[in-house]
């Protein structure tokens, strides 16, 4: 299971690249993040609806009820250009992130987790 | 059972969950519509890995998680909806209900707009405003208070009946007004200025309850309603001094003098207009603001009584007579008034089944100091007529004093009761409510007999 301030914090772009896939609704929303995190991120209706409100408040999305052939009536979200413009925005940061992390742990796996700690702290 | 009794017996429980998140203030219809959906979309997917309905439909309703939490993270992001919104036309989401409002809407303003002209019509006929200030004085009440009871009466779609007898009694106020020959600074014309203004009102208030005059709980609403009424009025007030300001301010800058627009149209209109709009806006605002009136009459209901105290303890420890100098009877029945309107709106506000608590307390000894003080008075006041003789102004302050002091004093012995838990709580209601017609009829004596008994002086 991943922490839940890291489910928040990556709550926003996740969704919005979901949304960059094809419009969609809710409940196949939380079904995408499930099958894409093979269930390790804990999502919730409380993160995941307030989010989409919140997100079509700022403008990133647009959504509208209709039914699709032989289904219920359902909400769909889709993304707008501005939303585009934030998942790009938030990949870019993110990006930034993971290359951090990403030579941290390279570095690590080099020199031993012992290595990187300065001699005179060593009790 | 067969599939579809389980897909019956399905529909009932979405049915009650549906009720149970409408329920909640942040979630609005919309959004019950969605999680409704996504709660569907879960118990399919249960049905088809074997499931049965109904205990698909209870992993589903776990799996969302407790209202509670879901409330509160729809209300992190929609903190507005916690703030109800006034919504004066339409955006209800219910057809009936918006064509009803707009239909109040253009009624108010027909009626807001039959008030602020009303007040020019006079002036059609040689009448200036700045001439003939005592006229406007007197008839103030008489242009804006017939055009709130038909806005009132039309709201409760009056029979011809209640509609017969509010045209006479507005007719018998005109008449009071405007048919006696009384000196223009006599004091009959200023205790009429004060006293058809509180008659003409309770005629309002037999629009406002209409057919139900009768009944105790309505005429507690018309109770309320005034409460509301008044902080509505002055609340619009400030408002207006604000645009008066302005209004001054800007046209002085241009060198346009805009003293007589301010004087003769803008503020008599304005006040005339505001009278109706204040009571519209009681109207279709039942439900969303916490009616302000108690919250006032809380806060300053133990603020009063420790003056009232003080100043009971300090009449004892200088043995002092009180002063009883022309304005001094009207300030003491003022306070009289301040003392039984704090009692009348936490009266309109409380749970009458609740236990007597600490605040029924301070209230009885609220209007216990008030009484005290106000025998002091009177027996200050009977000795100045007694010597001096009596005029209008001492008649008419002295029989205010004498319907007030019954009023308080029949209240305190209930209200003493009720802490001893020996009434019930209804009782002091029924008393406050039938107590009504009595106010009117006082202030149709001033009105209609007092100029004559007084040879119109």
């Amino acid at each position: 299971m991943v922490a839940k301030d890291l489910v928040a914090a990556s709550a926003t772009p996740i969704v919005l690249g979901i949304l960059a896939e094809q419009e969609n609704y809710g409940y196949a929303i939380l079904k995408r993040i499930n099958e894409l995190s093979g269930g390790e991120l804990d999502w919730t209706e409380g993160l995941l609806y307030p989010l989409l409100h919140r997100l079509e408040r700022l403008g990133y999305v647009e959504s509208n009820w209709r039914s699709v052939a032989g289904e219920r009536r359902r909400k769909y979200y889709r993304i707008t250009n501005a939303g585009l413009d934030e998942l790009a925005e938030q990949r870019r940061q993110w990006d930034t992130v993971v290359d951090a992390l990403k030579e941290i742990w390279l570095g690590l796996r080099h020199g031993g987790p012992l290595a990187a700690v300065p001699t005179e702290c060593r009790a | 059972m067969t599939p579809r009794e389980d897909q019956q017996e399905l529909e009932t429980q979405f049915a009650q969950w549906r009720q149970y998140v409408q329920r909640r203030r942040e979630l609005t219809s919309a959004d019950a519509e969605e999680l409704e959906d996504h709660l569907r979309g879960c118990v399919d997917e249960l049905v088809a890995a074997g499931l049965s309905a109904d205990e698909a439909f209870l992993v589903a309703v776990k799996r969302m998680g407790s209202l509670d939490e879901l409330s509160r993270e729809f209300a992190r992001e929609h903190s507005e909806r916690l703030w109800q919104q006034l919504v004066l036309t339409g955006g209800t989401g219910d057809p009936v209900a918006d064509t009803r409002s707009r239909r109040d809407l253009r009624v108010m303003l027909l009626c807001a707009a039959g008030a602020a002209v009303s007040v020019k019509v006079p002036a059609l006929f040689g009448l200036d405003m700045a001439d003939d200030a005592p006229f406007y004085g007197v008839n103030f009440s008489l242009f804006a208070l017939p055009w709130l009871a038909g806005f009132l009466a039309w709201r409760r779609q009056a029979g011809r009946a209640l509609i017969g007898v509010l045209v006479a009694l507005f007719a018998l106020g005109a008449v009071a007004a405007n048919a006696y020959p009384l000196a223009d600074d006599s004091q009959s014309v200023i205790l009429t200025a004060i006293h058809l203004p509180i008659a003409l009102w309770l005629v309002a208030g037999l629009a406002y309850v209409a057919t139900e005059w009768r009944s105790s709980r309505r005429r507690m609403d018309f109770i309320r309603f005034t409460g509301e009424w008044v902080v509505y009025f002055v609340l619009i007030g400030l408002g207006g001094g604000v645009l008066t300001g302005f209004t001054a301010g800007t046209f002085l800058a241009i060198g346009i003098d805009p003293k007589t627009f301010i004087w003769q149209w803008l503020l008599p209109c304005g006040a005339a207009a505001a009278v109706v709009v204040a009571g519209w806006l009681v109207e279709v605002k039942q439900g969303v603001v916490e009616n302000i009136a108690p919250v006032l009459t809380r806060l300053f209901t133990p603020l009063f009584t420790a003056v009232l105290l003080a100043f009971l303890v300090a009449i004892v420890w200088t043995s002092a007579g009180i002063d009883v100098e022309r304005q001094a009877l009207i300030l003491f029945d003022l306070l009289l008034v301040v003392v039984l309107g704090l009692l009348l709106y936490s009266l309109s506000a409380r749970d009458p089944l609740a236990p007597p608590g600490l605040f029924d307390r301070v209230q009885l000894a609220l209007v216990v100091s008030a009484l005290a003080v106000d025998v002091l008075v009177l027996f200050e006041i009977a000795g100045r007529i007694s010597e001096y003789g009596a005029t209008a102004n001492k008649a008419a302050a002295l029989g205010e004093n004498v319907v007030l002091l019954a009023n308080l004093a029949w209240s305190a012995w209930l209200l003493l009761q009720f802490v001893r838990r020996r009434t019930p709580f209804v009782a002091l209601e029924r008393w406050q409510t039938g107590y009504l017609p009595v106010y009117a009829a006082w202030a149709w004596v001033v009105v209609l007999v007092f100029p004559p008994l007084f040879s119109y002086a």
